[in-house]
């Protein structure tokens, strides 16, 4: 009866259902391209210069629009001709005249401070005119700027200012207010302990598994947690999951949901009675984990082991681990949008309890939502509202530009067919599909798709991704990965001497499946555990590895461990709904006859393939992808491979539950099997799930 | 039978549909043997206080009462088991009721905790311990 203590108690103690069928770029116009700056006229005058021997190009400006035609000339800009000047045609299209340098115009020659500079000094009698209005108008500007400093020191004088600054003050609270703005706990950084030996930057579920099992192998140890989050530790998954099929309002205000087994419990690890006050910490002889919430970390000082505060107060440490997770991104077309506060307001990203509470308000008062992004959460969510809404009164949009949900995860088939069961959840699912446009209407936003049709929808919530918070990285000269992201750690998920990251943030060496960075729970649950053993001295590698899963409606359920990637070779099993007598002969001709129309590209050739082709080979691909019922093809439960060099790095198990320790042996396997029908055998899938051990 | 297809980008996902009848027949592959998932107790019969079983239990703010609690318990040889940890289980409950909201519900939903406690218990073969270990159990609830 070790099974106890297995994962599964992890899990559901860290509340995993598991067991619950569980972007200007300058359009260089082809003349200068290569110059990295632009001409903005087409005819420049160049002077000879009264000592000069030469004609010298002047030559700087950076035309930040390209014109239409640029290569043109612009009769509109005639040249003034000046003494012994003579107009010279720079028009890039034609060759250089005869005695301009011919390594014109080169990168020194765009950096010249400016074309007055060399123009040569002019000795007319205007000069002297124009010298004498200048001083006029300098004497003028003086008068007028004493006149305005006396009205300013009388405004001043009379106290105008000061009721000004009162006006906007509480302008601004009232609209943070209604931001949910972020509530310091302890609202003094004096009352954080200046010296602790562990520290945890960050307060998300990597940094409660460290204090877990930093208490757990250090039964004294003071423990401090210093997290941005006004609130103590908490689960994320289940609020783009079982916070949206909560119907009682007061539940959902408390953050309550209801668990796979129907029993209920909330959003937090721990009690709040469960942690420590910050100013008792160090007082404690049985030590505790302390929560400074509200506060900010800005950099370490990895030398002296010190971290410092936004408000400079700094906190020495002994061991410290950075858990500071991660950010939802905008795409680049909402990036440009948001400088809009009009529209900002209705561009939701969604991340932590806050923004949870804000979409749950904005959709309650919305009729046509959209969901940009295909990936875990852009799904979840998409199902989730289009579930909550039982009178299917409201239009949930999901778009996005893959050909189907999870297209980086699954393999393209099993995506369309996911698609096909987030559609049946009542989501209007528009693959290939993406904002090229943001508008305000008045009452919402009018979004104008890749596809030339226009979408007015209330609000629009963003799931394209997150950006490890790595800030700190660079004011305490700490390494971060160019390509995956995130800080730079080894297999013991060490940075620096005594400093530890873990969860979404850290880029590790797995032993087995290379560098890595990973965005889940469970990964977060098996970092923090593994950096706060090494904490307190486990010296322990990467060797157990984090899985995830996912819920799209009824039909859609799935676990995963390793390395899932659509764009990997894949292997899967799919139990066979029935063994019949069938007219195969018939299906399979008819298969052959659409196969024969999408004839093969091979891999090599693939960049030469114009989109026109390929969007034909897809949708032909995707005709084919769909299981044939008549020969007993169902997608409904499997176990899928993903390969790389021919050794399974991944595995999906496709509504079928309880099986990862099994996913687990393969995975640590590395072998190269034969037949991996063999390997799926083991997996049981003409076997009912069990709910539970 | 079984059938095959070859689906997805230059046909590079493979597809097997498999009968109930052929996966019947016994796999050819074997695995190595699965890790040991540790228990509450280690194989050598050290309490695991990473056992994830143990909830906040021994994390929590009477974290060290609990294991001096649990760990006398566990390693007594007093007749009948754990009759000697009365002081030290009085200390656990005293701190315990300090903190009503973490240890009133919490103990008596998780039966995973009790469960663990009785088996780690039974395991040692004594039929005293596993009356105790209820009774442990029993007070931990209690309180």
């Amino acid at each position: 009866m070790l099974r106890i203590c297995k994962a599964h108690h992890l899990t559901r103690l860290l509340n995993a259902p598991v067991f619950r069928n569980k972007f200007q770029k300058i359009v260089n116009d082809g003349c200068f391209s290569s110059l990295g700056c632009k001409i903005t006229f087409i005819n420049r005058n160049y002077c000879s210069s009264k000592k000069g021997d030469g004609e010298k190009v002047n030559d700087e400006s950076i035309k930040s629009h390209p014109t239409s035609k640029p290569c043109e000339t612009d009769s509109s800009q005639d040249p003034v001709k000046l003494k012994r000047c003579k107009p010279v045609s720079l028009d890039p299209c034609k060759p250089p005249p005869p005695g301009f340098p011919s390594k014109i115009p080169s990168i020194k020659q765009c950096t010249t401070p400016n074309l007055m500079s060399e123009i040569p000094e002019p000795s007319c009698p205007w000069d002297e005119e124009n010298r004498n209005r200048r001083a006029k108008y300098r004497r003028l500007f003086l008068l007028g700027l004493l006149f305005t400093a006396i009205t300013l020191g009388t405004v001043w004088y009379l106290g105008i200012f000061d009721y000004h600054e009162e006006k906007e003050k509480p302008k601004k609270i009232i609209k943070k207010k209604q931001k949910r703005a972020i509530i310091k706990d302890p609202a003094d950084s004096k009352d954080i302990p200046p010296d602790v030996p562990y520290l945890l930057i960050g307060g998300g579920t990597a940094s409660f598994a460290a204090f877990r099992a930093i208490k757990s192998s250090d039964p004294t140890a003071k423990v401090l947690v210093v997290t941005n989050e006004s609130f103590f530790p908490y689960m994320r998954p289940p609020l783009s999951k079982e916070m949206w099929f909560n119907e009682d309002p007061e539940a959902v205000k408390k953050l309550i949901f209801k668990q796979w087994n129907g029993s209920e419990r909330s959003l937090f690890y721990e009690p709040d009675d469960f942690y420590t006050k910050c100013q008792e910490l160090m007082d404690n002889p049985n030590g505790g984990v302390a929560i400074a919430r509200g506060w900010q970390v800005t950099e370490i000082d990895v030398v002296e082991r010190k971290a410092i505060l936004e408000d400079g107060y700094t906190i020495h440490y002994d061991k410290c681990l950075v858990a500071t997770g991660a950010t939802p991104r905008l795409s680049p077309i909402f990036e440009v949008a948001v400088s809009d506060e009009k529209i900002a307001e209705k561009i939701k990203l969604f991340r932590n309890i806050y923004d949870f509470e804000e979409c749950m308000e904005a959709y309650d008062q919305s009729r046509t939502i959209a969901i940009v992004g295909g990936g875990f959460l852009g799904s979840e969510l998409a199902c989730a509202m289009a579930r909550r809404d039982k009178k299917k009164s409201k239009i949930i949009y999901q778009l996005f530009r893959e050909g189907g949900n999870m297209g980086k995860i699954l393999p393209e088939y099993l995506s369309y067919w996911t698609t096909e069961k987030v559609k049946a959840e009542g989501v209007s699912v528009m693959p290939k599909t993406e904002v090229v446009g943001v508008k305000d209407d008045g009452k919402g936003l009018e979004l104008t798709l890749s596809n030339g049709k226009k979408l007015n929808v209330d609000f629009v919530l963003v799931a394209v991704g997150v950006e490890p918070n790595t800030e700190l990285a660079e004011k305490s000269d700490l390494e971060v990965d160019p390509e995956l992201g995130g800080f730079l750690v080894n297999t013991e998920l060490q940075a620096r001497s005594d400093l530890y990251i873990a969860g979404d943030a850290a880029c590790f060496y797995d032993v087995r499946l290379g560098r890595r960075r990973v965005e889940h729970h469970d990964h977060a649950v098996v970092t923090g555990r593994l950096a706060g053993e090494n904490m307190t001295g486990g010296r322990k590698p990467y060797l157990h590895q984090s899985m995830f899963w996912s819920d799209l409606g009824p039909d859609v359920g799935f676990e995963a461990i390793g390395v899932v990637d659509s764009s990997l070779p894949t292997v899967a099993v799919f139990a066979k709904a029935t063994d019949k007598d069938n007219p195969k002969a018939v299906v399979t001709q008819e298969q052959e006859g659409l196969r024969s129309n999408m004839e093969e590209i091979p891999q090599e050739c693939d960049k030469y393939v114009s989109e026109e082709k390929r969007a034909e080979l897809e949708e032909a691909r995707k005709h084919i992808s769909e299981p044939n019922k008549t020969e007993g093809e169902d997608f409904g439960k499997g176990v899928i491979f993903y390969l790389r060099n021919d050794i399974v790095v991944g595995i999906v198990l496709w509504n079928v539950f309880n099986r990862m320790s099994v996913a687990r042996q393969v995975l640590k396997d590395q072998r190269k099997y034969e037949d991996l029908n063999e390997v799926a055998k083991l997996f049981n899938i003409h076997e009912d799930n069990v709910v539970a051990e | 039978m079984s059938h095959c297809r070859k689906l997805g980008p230059n046909n590079k996902d493979i597809v097997i549909f498999a009968t109930k009848e052929d996966h019947q027949v016994p796999s050819k592959v074997t695995l190595p043997e699965p890790d040991p998932q540790p228990g509450l107790i280690l194989p050598n019969g050290d309490i695991n206080w990473n056992c994830p079983c143990l909830g906040g239990m021994a994390t929590g703010p009477c974290g060290v009462e609990f294991r001096n609690a649990f760990s006398c318990f566990h390693y007594s040889d007093a007749e009948p088991k754990g009759s000697d940890c009365y002081d030290l289980f009085k200390t656990m409950q005293v701190c315990m009721q300090k903190y009503p909201t973490l240890y009133n519900k919490d103990l008596s939903d998780d039966d995973d905790l009790s469960n663990a406690i009785q088996q780690a218990d039974s395991s040692d073969g004594k039929e005293d311990s596993v009356k105790i270990a209820s009774a442990t159990e029993k007070d931990t609830k209690k309180s």
